[in-house]
């Protein structure tokens, strides 16, 4: 495989990769974690923290450690009243984050709350074994329609914070090339295009779409809620469609009846559609346990690969049932960097 | 001629948008708008609007230009009281409270504590009128045209900004520059136009020397108010104070950030004759640190108590004049329990009647730059109480020989002050030099790092 180095070697002479570069690429492996969801966590809570510290997020401390303490807790019961093989804290962990970050309320039950029904909801909620919808889009729509005291703060992120996010979480997703990062790019294509076809409409100037762009919420959702490969449609054209589908949902939302969180209430109501796509394009179901890390960080090394960032997580990560023929060649370099949150 | 002095838009199928106009100035006269008011009343799809209006000039050269969502009947128009602007202003004013230290010698002695209002600042504002209405043509059509209060009202419709500012200019207004540009977008909703000029005659029977506020209702699901046409001829940045008096919850705005002011910080005593200063300081040093792109929160209360009071909760009267129209849904002067009294110390008011009322002071600074959208809000489920209130605190008065334990508290004292200037030159942006020597205090009354005094004794 062709070394690319990406800004790690000082030394980016083209040619066989030097003993150190191959030594730097293991420890840069060792450090990439096998399971994507970690990114995930890792980059949620980033944004937890900056909105805390930054911006005034009007979020109280005892509230994140209840979500997450409520999260968690049922989760852990749940898998074990359900026996479920392998169990696993990451998704919960990232619905909790993507609960804090999104919903607000007056109260200290509130996000808690949301956050059993975002779990539960994976449980309780199921067709042909897949678990209808994304956790968090679950328990905030649950939330803002059941429970009193609880809103939204699509403003809360600020131009500033939002662009932050977006460059770093569209270089991750270039890099890494995700496969379900398919329904992310189309989805921004049609939803994007919609609001530009509009502003060019209505001769409005350009900056108008660009700051309709500065929405962290926007930026959750494209690649951590809608990319949920858990929630998504398991045929790529079945992810096509849900993408356009929810784009149109969330389009006549926001700019028919003028309502806010067009793009979470969209994702909600065209959930029960995911089966419908898969009932007339059928795939094999994703599943997070198959993306364990299958390659330890010395055949990394031993493999002489270059640094490619993130791009190499791929090879870590990106096994599929049914895609068993890719990843054995070892030639994948998708990732899911996506969200089960 | 007649100048165009205000545009104010409401917006598309029906909402309300209110927005603060822009001034054409006519010959060479120069026109601002520095500060806007806005009263608006929002719960599900309805939406009442009062616009306030400032007008200095002779009335007979203003014209108002606001874009409508539908066709507004006579019914739907009202004229405003403007002494309404002044309550809600007063009662949700940044407000200054003062206490007293106690006496630090042990005596049975109570606290004295007192918070009152001792200085607003207040809100400033134009919007203004004036119209003619001769149209034809031009793809302008004249829908009803009718006579309300002191203004003369005209519906319009347009299919081209082109044709609307043709209209406007043949009628004899004075436009700014990119006046059809910043139309445009409104008329390809399909909006309407609400041209209002003062109609003399009227005007003096009312004998007022100035305009009275337009109230508009309807009903939309938009809630926003369209703010980009007054930046057309804007002199800078404008500014903007919203009164959102809501149902169930503070309102935010959705397109860009809401944050809620410092609040509740101990300053120097001095602040108390300057306070209109202190606060501007504040706010300009507040939105230079957000870069002039957020939306602040001054006042956020459930209609009906204050603690303290800058001035009486509006009565039920008062808002349902300014177009809060879910009161009858209550039955009236019923007690309410729980509700915790007014501060009889500050003033004394009676017990308010329940009202589920909840009044959002919102205060914007914007310019075409940093506010590129239209506001849009929302309400929350938010009912937290938040006022911009600030503090001095007048020391005990008595003597350092008084007891034991008076010594300590004049040390203590002196360490306050110079933590409270530190902290007025924080808020304020201003240089603390200054503010000491204001304060009374020293260049040597600086806040001492904490290591300087660290191996001060001892040392040889």
């Amino acid at each position: 495989m062709e070394a690319r180095a990406i800004g790690i070697s000082a030394d980016s002479r083209a040619g066989s990769p030097s003993p150190a570069r191959i030594a730097l690429a293991a420890h840069a492996r060792a450090l990439i974690p096998h399971d994507p969801r970690i990114l995930q966590i890792a980059f949620l809570g980033g944004l937890l923290a900056a909105g805390a510290y930054l911006r005034d997020f009007s979020l109280r401390p005892m509230q994140i450690a209840l979500t997450f303490a409520s999260a968690l807790a049922t989760q852990r019961l749940l898998d074990r009243l359900t026996r479920k093989p392998a169990p696993s804290l990451r998704s919960a962990t990232i619905t909790a984050l993507s609960l804090t970050l999104l919903l607000r309320a007056d109260s200290l039950w509130a996000l808690p709350a949301a956050a059993v029904f975002a779990i539960a909801s994976k449980f309780a909620l199921r067709v042909r074994g897949k678990h209808l919808f994304n956790p968090a889009n679950f328990g905030v729509g649950a939330a803002l329609l059941l429970l009193p005291g609880t809103w939204i703060s699509p403003g809360q992120w600020g131009s500033d914070v939002a662009l932050a996010g977006w460059l770093v979480v569209l270089g991750a997703t270039v890099a890494s090339r995700a496969r379900r990062a398919d329904i992310s790019w189309l989805f921004l294509a049609f939803y994007l295009g919609a609001l530009a076809a509009r502003v060019a409409w209505l001769g409005q100037r350009w900056a108008v779409w660009t700051h309709q762009l500065s929405s962290g919420a926007l930026l959750l959702f494209t690649f951590f809620m809608i990319s949920d490969p858990m929630t998504t449609p398991s045929h790529p054209k079945g992810r096509a469609a849900h993408a356009a589908l929810v784009a149109a949902i969330a389009y006549a939302w926001g700019f028919g009846l003028f309502r806010t969180n067009a793009v979470l209430w969209a994702l909600f109501v065209a959930a029960p559609m995911v089966a419908v796509w898969d009932v007339i394009w059928p795939a094999p179901k994703f599943d997070w346990t198959s993306m364990r890390g299958s390659i330890t960080p010395k055949q990394a090394a031993q493999d002489q690969g270059g640094i490619n960032g993130i791009d190499d997580i791929g090879k870590l990560a990106s096994r599929e049932p049914g895609e068993s023929s890719m990843a054995d060649a070892g030639a994948s370099r998708d990732l899911d960097v996506v969200a089960a949150g | 001629m007649l100048v165009l002095a205000a545009i104010l838009m409401l917006w598309p199928p029906a909402d309300a948008q209110a927005f603060c106009g822009f001034y054409v100035g006519r010959a060479d006269a120069q026109l601002y708008n520095h500060a806007s008011q806005v009263v608006m009343v929002h719960d599900g799809d309805r939406t009442v609007l009062s616009l306030m209006n400032d007008y200095q000039g002779e009335p007979e050269e203003f014209a108002l230009v606001i874009p409508v969502p539908v066709v507004l009947q006579q019914g739907q128009i009202h004229i405003g009281n403007r002494e309404l602007f002044q309550r809600i202003d007063s009662y949700s004013a940044p407000r200054l409270v003062e206490y007293y230290d106690p006496s630090p010698c042990p005596l049975p002695m109570l606290e004295m504590q007192r918070g009152m209002n001792l200085g607003a600042a207040t809100a400033g504002m134009a919007f203004d009128k004036a119209m003619r209405e001769d149209a034809k043509a031009l793809g302008v059509t004249v829908e009803v045209q009718y006579t309300v209060g002191e203004y003369d009202i005209v519906i319009l419709s347009a299919t081209q900004s082109d044709g609307l500012e043709t209209w406007l200019q043949q009628t004899g207004y004075h436009l700014p520059q990119g006046l059809a540009v910043a139309v445009a977008p409104y008329i390809r909703q399909g909006m309407k136009f609400f041209v209002a000029r003062v109609n003399l005659k009227e005007h003096q029977r009312t004998g007022l020397s100035y305009l009275r506020p337009i109230q508009f209702a309807f009903e939309s699901p938009k809630f926003m108010l369209p703010i980009r046409l007054g930046m057309i001829n804007a002199n800078g940045p404008q500014d903007l104070i919203v009164y959102m008096l809501s149902r169930e919850g503070r309102v935010e705005t959705t397109d860009y950030r809401t944050v809620k002011l410092p609040s509740g910080m101990d300053v120097p005593e001095f602040v108390q004759g300057e306070f209109g200063k202190f606060y501007q300081a504040m706010f300009d040093q507040q939105v230079k640190r957000d870069e002039m792109r957020t939306v602040f929160t001054e006042y956020v209360w459930k209609m009906g108590w204050c603690d303290p009071c800058a001035a009486p909760p509006l009565s039920r009267e008062e808002l349902r004049a300014l177009g809060v129209f879910w009161l009858d849904d209550n039955s009236p002067g019923r007690p309410q329990p729980g509700m915790p009294m007014i501060n009889q110390q500050i003033l004394p008011i009676p017990a308010p009647a329940p009202m589920q009322v909840i009044l959002t002071r919102l205060h914007v600074r914007y310019s075409a730059a940093t506010f590129p959208e239209d506001l849009t809000f929302q309400q929350t489920q938010d009912q937290e109480n938040f006022q911009t209130r600030y503090v001095i605190r007048h020391p005990w008065a008595g003597s350092p020989d008084a007891c034991a334990a008076a010594p300590a508290y004049f040390v203590e004292l002196r360490r306050r002050h110079e933590t409270d200037a530190a902290t007025l030159a924080d808020l304020t942006g201003w240089d603390l030099a200054g503010v000491l020597r204001q304060a009374g205090l020293g260049p040597e009354d600086r806040p001492q790092p904490w290591w300087q005094r660290l191996w001060e004794t001892g040392q040889n």
